[in-house]
Parts: C-alpha cells; structure tokens; sequence
C-alpha cells in the first residue's frame, strides 16, 4: 500500500509541476490543483498509513492519527478558496491583457502600444 | 492568563466585518474614520501589549484553553511583539494616506485592509507553525484582492504572477508541514524544538528536507535571490497605501527565518543546527548587489524603491544568516528602520508622480510639480534615511549591522558588499532626485495639491527614522534584550512547556 500511496503522490506533484510550467492560465490553475491534491495525499501519509484505526479512544488497541485529518481539511478548504480566487482572476487577466498567457502576451510578441500610464 | 495577546488579531477582524455592515459601509467617510480610529486602537494596544511584555517576560495565550503543546498557542515574547507594533505603525500611516481618495477607487479597500493586519498580526504572534500557514494564507487572500485594488493592466499582470508563485509556495510549505509532522510528531514551534535533539539518526535527512522546504517558503515571501523576481514588478504596480503595506510583508518571511532557525533549528539542534546559514549567507549578499543594480538600472521611481526593499531583504538575511546576539538584534533594528522608510518612499513617490502629469514617476524630464519644498523634503529625509547616511535611523541600522561581524573573511564580505551597494544606492536616489526635481520641462506645474492626510501619512512613517536615532539608547535595549530572549530558548521552552521540563 505504501508504494501505491507514494507513487500516486509523486505522479500527481510531476503532473502538477509539468502543468505549473506551461505558458497558459488554464493548465497552470490545474497544475496548482493537482499539486494541492499531492499535498492532500502528502499530509495525510504524514499521520503514517493505518488501515482500521479507531477514532475513540479506549474501543481498540490501534488508533489512527487524528491531527493530518485536521490538518488535510484545512488545507483543502484554503486550497479551495484560493483555486477559486485564481480561477476568476485568470478569466479577468484574459480580459484586461487580451490573451491567457501568464505573461499577458505570448513570447516573441511585441508590445502592440505602450500602456498608458495612470 | 492574559486575553491582551489575542487582541491585535480579533480587533482588525471585527472592524473588517463592522465596514462591511450597512450603515457604515454606505459611507465613505464613516467607512474612513472607523478604519483610522481602529488602527490607531490597535497601535495603542500593540504599545500597550509591548510594555506587559517587558515587564511580565514570554507569555502565551492558549486558544480554547487547550494547553501546549496539544493546543494552538500565541506567544508574545519582545521580538514578536515588536513586529506587531511596527506593523500597527505602518499601517496607520498607510490607512491614512490610502482615506485621502485611494480607497474610493475600487470596494472594499478598508475591510481588505484590515483582514491583511489580522493576518499580519496573527503570522507575528502565533506559536504554531500550521497557524503560521494559515495566517499567511489569511494575509495573502486580502493581499491578491488588495493588489489589484483600483485595477489596470500592469496591476493583473503582477497578480497573476504573483497569486500563482504563492500557491506553489503554500503547495511547498504544506509538504515542509507534512514531513516536520512525520518526522517530529508536533508542530508546536516550541514542541519541536524539544523534540528536534532526539531525532533517530535515520529520520535526520528527512527533517533536513522539511527544514530546507521551509527556507524556499520563506525565501519566497523574503524575496531572496532566485525567489525575487516577483517583488519589483508587484510592488511597483500596487496602489500607494497598499504598496506601503507591502514592505512589511516580506518582513514577515524574514522573522519566519528568525524564528524557525534559531528556535527549531538553533544550537542545541545537534547535525542540524544552522543548515540555513550556508544558504542564506551567499545568497543575501547576492540579494544586496541585485538591489543595488536594481536601483540604479531602475527607469521609474517606484520601480527604484521596490529594489530598495531587495537591498533591505538581503541585507535582513546576512544577518540572519551570521545569526548572533548582536546580529539578531541589528535584524530587529534595521527592520524597523527599513519597513517603514521604504513605506514612506512608496507613498513619497505616489505624491510626486501625482504632480507631474503624464510622466508620473518615471524618471524623464517633465513638468515642475507643484509643491517642490515640501515634497522636496520628504524626498530628501527619506533617501537619506534609506541610503544609511547620518543624522537618521538608516546610519545607525547600517553601523548596527557592520558591528554584527567583527572579524574574519565574513566581515570582509559584508562589509564591502553593504558599503559598496549604499554607494550605488545614493547614486540611484541622486540621480532620481536630481531627475524628478530639477529636470523640469516649461510646462506649468499643474495646480493638484497634496492633501493633508497624505502629507500627515508620509511625516507619521518619516517622524519614525528621527525617532529611531533620538531614542536610539532605548530602542536599541530593547532590540537587544528581544535577541537574548529570542536565543535563550531553555527560559522560553520552561514557560510553555513547564510538565516537560527545559532540556531541549
């Protein structure tokens, strides 16, 4: 199980980081997704894998961790939100800048007219 | 046990929520004063917490009452303290100036304003390194949605750029989060620096890895070397009030380092003390000379000031990095000086580049502006504070960090790449001074006077450089004593975690 676990959190932070590192907004938002799914997994693992772990206490003699739970809910949630914030402020980029490239432009293109200055 | 400590987090939050109700939040005005009369609140209760701390020694609040090293605690000890009150600082100036019309130029500009002091207050105090994360994730929401406060094509551009580096960051401080717990089972800072002497010989790479994925963390909310590229275009971009802000922000990653490297990672921490310095030491130095070029190479004024923050960074992470008493207490120093100067040069340049037309603060030749004595001034005492020459504050906090190395190669390095780079900083500001001053066009100047609130805003943060070196005596105690309190990390762990006993 563990193998399972750990290749799946690496395949998942390599898919990330591939996609972080594209040019466009799109697949850099997924990117980011699949690298807080990586983390996720990640924290989770950090309470050490545990099958049948009891959450009472005094119900059994093996007893799962309960903080990563806490710690992976919170980060899902901050996770969440901030995918939200990214997601908008990527489809106000393409609005203001004219293209979904990080850079506002694509490479190699010149600066159609200087903006003006506010 | 006191509820002061947990004051300067939940008074920003309420007053954020307060704007945001009806009959304030259809008012302008009262939306201002509300905004301006808490932060001085918070300034008076940080002052006031700050005098309990001296006095009472280390203290800590336990959230809901759960006791460390099960709970989440806030500790209040002078370094953290401090930081709270020259944040509370800042921020008045900065909510001031922004009340003079910057605020009306887009919604909710106050209650953002003050959930990033909720978070700002909160990364200072808390004594637990997932709150850590959580408070900076509070203080980077309010701060993507302040960025582009007012809106514009360059304010989208640098947030795009900078909301994506932040959560890959927050992506790598989870992971860092997830092995120190593994490794160390806690994440009480004061827990794990128990806990960090009895590591298994076969888990000390591990917790290696965890540590040194915190540096990137904080390197990249400090702004180090090859994290930097982020900083000029964003704060260059961002409205006055909140660029101001700003220059606490990458405060906050260098008082993470602060306090990650000397409490968890510190001396008693066996083959892993002071695994960041070989790090930090080169590349503070480079974040130096990177400012300095920055500042020269530099075609408008805020652009200039923003490679102003580089040098101040770097300078911050030399010292870290050496990492003595002296040197931790020059770090408190300098960045006291260095926030709230640079803040007060953002807003500075804001003030010229709204008196000269079209050309803004770029650094060409234009119309005159309309009040040269005053603005003449503040530009002066400022550059001279920031470029560390005497009388004011920027003199002192540069001998302050000279005296922190005394011998060998070490001070050789620093000394020449601080005293090299204050050189080609004054070259900079002379010459964008001379620039935006002197080099004027026939033009008339045009009739926009600076309002009152700005120009208090810009005395408030610049009367701090003169106080600095007038109380030079006594703040510099306090610097001091907050650095051996930082280091003596057995007195502090015997107060929050007494059961277990002070052997870290």
């Amino acid at each position: 199980m563990e193998t399972l676990f750990a290749c799946c959190i690496g395949f998942l932070t390599a898919c990330g980081v591939f996609l972080m590192l594209r040019g466009r907004t799109f697949p850099v938002v997924v990117g980011l997704t699949m690298l807080s799914y990586a983390v996720n997994l990640f924290i989770f693992a950090s309470g050490r894998l545990n099958l049948r772990g009891a959450v009472v206490l005094g119900t059994s003699d093996n007893y799962a961790d309960p903080l990563p739970q806490a710690l992976v809910l919170t980060a899902i949630v901050i996770g969440f939100a901030m995918t939200a914030f990214l997601v908008i402020l990527a489809i106000r980029a393409r609005a203001d800048l004219g293209s979904d490239h990080v850079d506002g432009k694509l490479p190699g293109q010149k600066h159609a007219k200087r903006e003006p200055r506010q | 046990m006191s509820h002061l400590i947990l004051l300067p987090i939940l008074l920003p939050m309420l007053t954020a929520l307060l704007i945001m109700l009806p009959p304030v939040h259809h008012s302008p005005d009262r939306r201002r004063w509300l905004s301006m009369a808490s932060t001085l609140l918070l300034l008076v209760m940080s002052v006031w917490l700050l005098s309990q701390t001296l006095t009472d020694g280390v203290t800590f609040y336990a959230l809901g009452n759960w006791q460390p090293p099960f709970g989440i605690i806030l500790l209040a000890d002078t370094v953290s303290v401090l930081m709270v009150c020259l944040t509370s600082f800042l921020a008045l100036g900065a909510i001031c100036y922004g009340s003079a019309g910057e605020d009306e130029r887009g919604s909710f500009f106050h209650p953002l304003f003050q959930f990033q002091l909720m978070g700002i207050n909160g990364a200072f105090l808390t004594g637990d390194l997932f709150n850590l994360f959580v408070f900076f994730e509070v203080l980077l929401i309010a701060s993507y949605a302040l960025l582009i406060h007012g809106g514009g094509k360059n304010k989208t551009k640098a947030a795009v750029h900078y909301v994506v580096l932040n959560l890959a960051g927050s992506a790598v401080f989870l992971f860092a989060l997830a092995i120190l717990y593994g490794t160390l089972g806690t994440l009480n800072i004061a827990d794990m620096a128990q806990k960090i002497s009895a590591v298994p010989a076969e888990d000390i790479m591990l917790v290696k890895a965890g540590g040194l994925l915190l540096l990137i963390v904080f390197a990249l909310k400090a702004a180090i070397l090859p994290l930097q590229f982020w900083l000029p275009a964003t704060y260059a971009s961002a409205s006055p009030p909140v660029a101001a802000l700003f220059a606490v922000m990458t405060k906050i990653g260098v008082y993470a380092l602060l306090r990650v490297y000397t409490t968890i990672f510190g001396e008693h921490a066996g083959p892993l003390a002071g695994m960041a310095s070989a790090w930090l030491w080169p590349l503070g130095l480079a974040t130096i000379v990177l400012g300095a070029i920055g500042v020269l190479a530099s075609l408008d004024f805020r652009k200039l000031v923003a490679n102003l923050v580089l040098v101040s960074v770097g300078s911050l992470v030399c010292l870290v990095a050496i990492g003595n008493t002296a040197a931790n207490s020059a770090v408190l120093f300098y960045t006291l000086h260095s926030t709230l100067v640079t803040a007060a040069l953002f807003l500075v340049a804001d003030m010229i580049a709204l008196q000269r037309g079209k050309a803004a603060d770029r650094l060409v030749s234009a119309r005159r502006v309309a009040q040269p004595v005053l603005l003449g001034s503040v530009f002066m005492v400022a550059a001279v504070s920031v470029a560390g020459l005497p009388p004011l504050s920027g003199f002192v906090g540069k001998l302050m960090i000279l005296q922190a190395v005394d011998s060998g190669p070490a001070q050789i390095g620093l000394w020449s790449v601080i005293l090299v780079s204050s050189l080609l900083v004054l070259i900079g500001l002379s010459r964008a001074g001379s620039t935006l001053f002197w080099r004027v066009s026939g033009q008339p100047a045009n009739e926009d006077k600076a309002k009152p609130l700005q120009v208090f805003a810009v005395c408030w943060l610049l009367s701090a450089s003169v106080a600095l070196v007038a109380f030079a005596g006594p703040i510099t105690a306090l610097t001091q004593q907050g650095a051996v309190q930082l280091a003596d990390i057995p007195a502090t762990l015997s107060i929050i975690l007494p059961a277990a006993g002070a052997t870290p």
